[in-house]
């Protein structure tokens, strides 16, 4: 061995050692050590996922107090789909299966609610519970073909699932209000807090939308998130583990179908009307293209997928008034070119990009 | 496909980053600053958001995309009549009309989000159509809440008059029950002991229709025997057609849009053994319908109208037509003026500069005070002898229709103008 060689390996071994300690930034800030900025800056490199979603929630506590109405409104809507994305992203992302007819489920617990409110003036709190298990018991059972089937075949099921149900509302009126559909009571803010009617549902819909994240986000890293992906990534693997494939995928497609359910209750209390036109097989269309944009298998891809929903469309009509399909059309494609794990992906490269060049 | 690995949550910042950036986008303008303004003088403390001396803001909500996109050729036709407006006369007393539409894809929810955008966001001065019964369904409760006019709804649901609780909402164009007794009112006359089938499209507007037909008939000689519905998303009527011919009724009552319309006419003319009086509703009874069925199948067969057709040769001399093609010609060249909802919208804009124009005070009060207090106002573009009369209790602005018969290759206009208003009274819920 040369003195040369030598010394190179002498050399990568040091390289090795250097950036042993990344996480602690006191170390390369010297001059912010105990200073308020220098922790923050700490706190940022170390936890960045924790500090992102604190800062988010300070303003989403912050918007409904600083905006009009309708952008309140907007921004509600945003959240509901990113629940109901949320749901569609248990399916596709991490189990692996395919839905064409999420807007089925969301129609179920829209329904849901609206029923019970219409004819059985039930207090609106309650139809959370009642729309979630509806929804989810209604998935459990058209979860069956998703254990024996796959695929484009899956797509093909699930699809027929949102095209035979706007046709089904419109039949059974005296229940369903028919095409008229059911027009309710908005949800009124208690008197003791002062609020104005869009902040009201603004902040009940955040609420509801912080537990499904945080349910979802824990049951994912859990043991029920792991035998999900497993059953993904390699169903004879899994089953090999002592996972059982078929029970994991019926009940993906019923949580799954359990938050879109909870997502259409909260569209209920939005918008206090309910029609089949609401719930047709494009709005399943819709959430799919959401969540695939957003971001499939991604925490943060619901959020983006949400935002997409509810801004694109409009956005694209403000483009060009003649053809908005086309323009919101063309963006997809453009997302799924420069994006192909969605914008959760590309915020991520993006991230990547600017610390090389930093 | 990737989980929560490392380079999610270094994207995370990221992330984060972009959904900040989409809120602070949207944050201009702040919440308390409503941009509301009021009148003064006369019309004190009105609100008159949208409107001033030299300007009127109004926005309309219609399904440009979607399975209902026919009815997207209204706002054009609406365009046309501003635009002429505007440049060859001043404005609407002497205010530049600015009509913003918004494509709602035929979603009550979009309708919804379209509505509020165009209040809050466009500040319009008063919503000039929405279009559809859910959507309009979906939205009038804001309005009304808002305070804001909703004009001429495009929709013949009779809700908009019988409801007492939304003053701000009011419908344009004859409502179905109002259709159904004028043809209640010829068979009565004309064939006393009529014998009715009738194929209807199962929704609100299939069922307002046929409803208001089976109360107007109540307490003579004629009799419905047999009915059928269908959905909007069946392939075909013919199976109904054919349960239909096994009745021995005299009279058929063809409620339904124009692509099955069409296909009763057809059916109607491939059965031979059943030869009934075709009465085909005004919603299916454009020229364009009729024509792939072959003229020499649908002679006789009745329906009724209120406004004018452009292509009925009738009117080709008519003073407000040939106003209307040279503006259309004019001001939308890409656009057909030969469309019926072309004329439509024209109609409809003439009827809103109408009632505009006689509205006391130009703010949002005065506007619906103004469309609840219309008397026989004359509109060119309607049928001589149809005009726009409401009151307080009267939420209903066109509720007379003529019926007309085809003959030849055109509808030929039959007997006199028929206010049912006079002849069964008025509307309620």
């Amino acid at each position: 061995m040369s003195e040369k060689t030598k010394v190179e390996l002498e050399k990568t071994a040091s390289d090795d050692e250097t950036p042993a300690p990344p996480v602690e930034s006191d170390e390369r800030a010297p001059e912010g050590r105990g200073s308020v900025v220098g922790r923050l800056i700490g706190l940022v490199r170390s936890r960045p996922q924790l500090v992102a979603v604190v800062v988010l929630l300070v303003v989403a506590l912050y918007v409904p107090f600083q905006l009009v109405p309708f952008r309140v409104f907007q921004f509600t809507m945003v959240m509901v789909y990113a629940v109901a994305l949320l749901g569609l992203n248990l399916l596709v992302g991490h189990g692996g299966q395919i839905s064409l007819g999420h807007g089925a489920f969301y129609a179920v617990g829209a329904y849901a609610a609206a029923i019970m409110m219409f004819h059985w003036d039930v207090p609106y709190p309650l139809t959370l519970p009642a729309a979630a298990v509806a929804a989810f018991v209604i998935g459990l059972a058209l979860g069956v073909p998703a254990t024996r089937l796959r695929g484009l075949y899956l797509a093909l099921v699930t699809l027929a699932i949102a095209v035979f149900l706007v046709p089904l509302l419109k039949r059974f009126e005296s229940v369903t209000g028919g095409s008229m559909g059911l027009s309710l009571e908005k949800p009124q803010p208690p008197a003791w807090t002062g609020l104005a009617e869009d902040q009201w549902l603004y902040l009940m819909v955040l609420a509801v939308t912080i537990v499904a994240f945080a349910g979802t986000y824990s049951m994912l890293r859990s043991r029920v998130g792991r035998a999900l992906h497993s059953v993904r990534d390699n169903e004879t693997a899994a089953e090999v583990m002592g996972v059982r494939p078929a029970s994991y995928k019926r009940l993906a497609f019923a949580w799954s179908a359990m938050f879109a359910g909870v997502a259409g209750c909260l569209h209920t209390w939005t918008f206090a009307f309910v029609s089949p036109d609401s719930f047709t097989v494009n709005l399943s269309i819709m959430l799919l293209a959401g969540i695939v944009v957003g971001g499939l298998g991604s925490s943060w891809g619901p959020l983006l997928g949400g935002l997409f929903v509810m801004f694109v469309p409009s956005l694209s009509q403000d483009n060009n008034k003649a053809a908005p399909g086309m323009i919101f059309g063309l963006l997809i494609i453009a997302v799924m070119y420069v994006a192909p794990t969605g914008l959760a992906g590309l915020a991520g490269r993006a991230a990547q990009a600017l610390n090389r060049k930093g | 496909m990737r989980s929560f690995g490392g380079g999610t949550v270094r994207g995370t910042a990221a992330t984060a980053a972009v959904l900040l950036a989409a809120t602070m986008l949207a944050s201009c303008g702040g919440r308390g600053e409503d941009g509301g303004t009021q009148a003064s003088g006369e019309c004190q403390g009105q609100q008159t958001t949208g409107i001033t001396d030299k300007t009127l803001k109004l926005g309309g909500v219609y399904p440009l995309s979607g399975p209902a996109s026919a009815y997207g050729d209204i706002p054009k036709g609406i365009q046309a009549y501003f635009e002429y407006v505007n440049k060859e006369k001043g404005g609407l007393d002497g205010r530049q009309v600015e009509f913003v539409v918004r494509d709602d894809g035929y979603q009550p929810p979009k309708a919804v989000e379209e509505v509020r955008r165009l209040v809050e966001q466009e500040q319009v001065f008063a919503l000039f159509q929405t279009l559809g019964t859910p959507s309009t369904t979906a939205t009038w409760d804001y309005t009304n809440q808002r305070k804001v006019p909703q004009v001429f709804v495009a929709t013949g649901a009779s809700k908009w008059g019988a409801d007492t609780k939304h003053p701000w909402t009011i419908g344009w164009q004859p409502n179905y029950i109002s259709e159904a007794r004028v043809y209640a009112k010829y068979l009565k006359t004309e064939k006393p002991n009529a014998k009715v089938a009738v194929l209807y499209q199962n929704d609100d507007f299939g069922e307002d229709l046929l409803g208001g037909f089976k109360k107007a008939i109540a307490g003579s000689q004629i009799s419905i025997v047999a009915e059928q519905s269908y959905e909007v998303t069946d392939p075909s009527v013919e199976p109904q057609m054919r349960n239909l011919s096994g009745s021995d009724a005299d009279v058929f009552l063809n409620i339904t849009t124009p692509k099955f319309g069409s296909q009763a006419l057809a059916a109607d003319a491939k059965l031979t053994d059943w030869n009934p009086l075709h009465i085909v509703n005004n919603v299916a009874a454009s020229i364009t319908v009729l024509r792939p069925v072959g003229f020499e199948n649908v002679q006789n067969v009745l329906s009724s109208t209120y406004y004018k057709d452009p292509v009925d040769p009738q009117w080709a001399d008519d003073a407000e037509m040939k106003l209307y093609k040279a503006k259309m010609k004019q001001y939308q060249p890409n656009a057909d003026p030969n469309v019926p909802y072309h004329a439509f919208g024209w109609a409809v804009a003439d009827s809103f500069a109408k009632t505009f124009t006689a509205a006391k005070c130009k703010t949002r009060e005065g506007l619906r005070d103004s469309m609840r207090n219309l008397n026989n106002v004359q509109v060119p573009m309607l049928l001589p002898g149809v005009t726009m009369t409401t009151s307080k209790d009267d939420g209903f602005p066109i509720e007379s229709m003529q019926l007309m018969q085809l003959k030849g290759e055109r509808w030929q206009l039959l007997g006199e103008v028929i206010d049912t208003r006079k002849e069964f009274g008025p509307l309620t819920g």
